[in-house]
């Protein structure tokens, strides 16, 4: 009878699909920029050498309900001998407003190549562990964060 | 002075492997945040933490902003003898806090 509401709804619907759309890629762009920071900060430690996954474990909570202090532990598969130890454990983030999150320099006389700290995230992310050893070699490990509230929120 | 925790066993065998946790009390202002008359607060954090043992470096950290207010830092170390395991903090303005703990080794 009323051809009007009928006619109608097909474009409110295109018109409500292309605002998400728009939405969606309004908000990735910065991640993306950001991301690019990572690895650049990445790139800036690992020089010309490849990195290896394995070897590394970075342990984060899956659901963070505080940004503020996350807990975090990086442990990395090693003798820890004179021949075969690690050097140094680097931390990089994606969406925080610098990548480098810590990095600590180990020796054969840390016995144990496990490191814990608790940091700050303010946003949903990935974050990277990457372990150089004794003998100049890069390992990786990557974990995802999901942050319900997100640190720096409020001034 | 900041307050100061450290955990460590006072007692190890030699050769034993020991955890050591350290925290310090520190805002580790950021410098992203922006205070009450709408200017940036600016940054202030411990940018670095060394511990040594009878004077030989074991563990070093370099911080950033990305560290949570009063940092925590959990590593570990052989024990390999008797004397003084010591840990200092620097922040943003070169001021550098010790503390030193002692361990016999048996």
């Amino acid at each position: 009878m009323d051809a009007g509401p009928q006619s109608a709804s097909p474009t409110r619907r295109l018109i409500l699909l292309a605002a998400a759309g728009f939405g969606l890629t309004s908000f990735a762009a910065p991640a993306a920029a950001t991301s690019a920071a990572m690895e650049e900060a990445i790139r800036a430690l690992l020089g010309e050498a490849a990195v290896n996954r394995g070897k590394v474990r970075l342990e984060l909570p899956p659901i963070v309900e505080n940004g503020n202090t996350v807990p975090l532990t990086v442990s990395v598969e090693s003798p820890m001998t004179e021949a075969d130890h690690v050097a140094s454990i680097h931390i990089f983030n994606q969406k925080n407003p610098q990548p480098y999150v810590a990095a600590f320099h180990l020796g054969p006389r840390a016995g144990k190549a496990v490191v814990s700290t608790r940091i700050r995230l303010a946003d949903s992310q990935q974050m990277v562990a990457i372990a150089r050893l004794g003998d100049g070699s890069f390992w990786s490990d990557s974990a995802d964060v999901i942050v319900t509230l997100a640190a720096c929120a409020e001034g | 002075m900041a307050r100061v925790l450290i955990n460590l066993p006072a007692r190890a065998k030699r050769g034993e492997v020991i955890e050591v946790k350290t925290l310090i009390a520190h805002p580790m202002e950021t410098g992203y945040r922006v205070g009450p008359t709408g200017a940036a607060i600016p940054r202030d954090i411990i940018n670095r933490f060394v511990c040594t043992y009878n004077g030989a470096e074991v563990f070093r950290a370099e911080l950033f902003p990305a560290i949570a207010a009063n940092p925590f830092i959990a590593f570990f170390t052989v024990a390999t003898e008797s004397g003084e395991i010591a840990f200092s903090w620097t922040d943003d303005h070169g001021e550098t806090q010790t503390e030193v703990r002692q361990i016999t080794v048996e």
